[in-house]
């Protein structure tokens, strides 16, 4: 069955995987990025949205509702990082990252979800983090807003359980994406180390637990937070 | 029918998914099958049909079509 997905920061890494995935498999898929632009996004129907804002959010779900229908399939993936050790860690860094990453997944959810209860049918899977589980130094900001989206699923997915709506949580680890590029060489051996499979995940195969928490298959299965993470959180 | 009343019918037949001649100011919620966040649905749509502005908190004991529609009108 033909659904309507929405993935948000879905114009690369994790969220691009995902997208690509959902399309492949034959649904109707829109994305959204802060820029509205993005490489190779052939088949995917590009939005613009600032996921911090509500009215951009209205907006660019408007606009998806009125060219592909209403959103049946939310991935809230949409995040920012901006690390730096909590002593040098300002206001505005810690708070910036909570209303990008878990803030926004509440605004995008929030506005998607009531169509999802007049259709008596809905899922959302929200794109967590590792560090959400086990916090990280460097990423307090970062690792707050991930482990925020836990309890935020958790309510939505017992607020809405009764219309059909499952709403779950990947967590991947270390992923090959921009994101992690961005570490340095020392910082991504001593990730590395700390993977048990012994290597980096590749998007595809967080898109692809994904696309099975989005599955007609899944309805039995919310709340929940899968670690995708080569091991890394069994501690 | 007022046109308030039938403005009101109309949301709740969109939102409940019920039958017009269902929405009688006696007709409970329940009986009309509609529970808790159908009708946290149905203040928003009314809400915005209405132009006023309902707080979580007055919809206590807003359990008949009668007490929901008499909550409309007193913002009116």
């Amino acid at each position: 069955m033909s659904r309507v997905v929405l993935v948000t920061g879905g114009n690369r890494g994790i969220g691009l995987a995902t997208a690509k995935r959902f399309c492949a498999a034959g649904h109707q898929v829109a994305v959204t990025s802060r820029s509205g632009a993005g490489d190779d996004l052939d088949g995917l129907f590009v939005v613009k949205c600032d996921v911090t804002d509500s009215e951009s959010v209205d907006a660019a779900v408007s606009e998806i509702e009125e060219s592909l229908g209403p959103v049946e399939v939310l991935v809230s993936n949409a995040g920012i990082t901006r690390d730096g050790l909590v002593l040098r860690m300002a206001d505005d860094d810690f708070s910036d990252v909570l209303d990008a990453n878990l803030t926004g997944g509440f605004r995008i959810a929030r506005r998607v979800v009531k169509q999802m209860m007049r259709a008596r049918w809905g899922r959302i899977v929200f794109v967590s983090s590792v560090v959400g589980l086990g916090g990280q130094a460097g990423q307090a900001n970062y690792a707050a807003s991930k482990a925020g989206i836990t309890g935020l699923a958790r309510s939505l997915a017992k607020e809405f359980a009764g219309r059909s709506i499952t709403v779950n949580v990947v967590a991947p680890g270390p992923v090959d994406t921009d994101m992690l590029a961005a570490l340095s060489e020392a910082q991504r051996t001593a990730m590395l180390g700390m993977v048990p499979v012994g290597r980096l995940g590749e998007p595809a195969e967080v898109a692809a637990a994904i696309e099975y928490l989005a599955s007609e298959d899944a309805g039995f299965v919310t709340g929940t937070v899968l670690a995708i993470d080569g091991g890394l959180s069994m501690g | 029918m007022s046109d308030n009343f039938e403005r009101f019918t109309n949301c709740a037949v969109d939102v409940l998914s019920v039958d017009a001649d269902q929405v009688v100011l006696d007709a409970t919620f329940e009986s009309l099958d509609a529970d808790s966040l159908d009708l946290v649905e149905l203040v928003m749509a009314l809400e915005e049909e209405f132009d006023v502005n309902v707080e979580e908190e007055e919809l206590d004991g807003v359990l008949t079509v009668r007490a929901a529609y008499d909550l409309i009108l007193s913002k009116l």
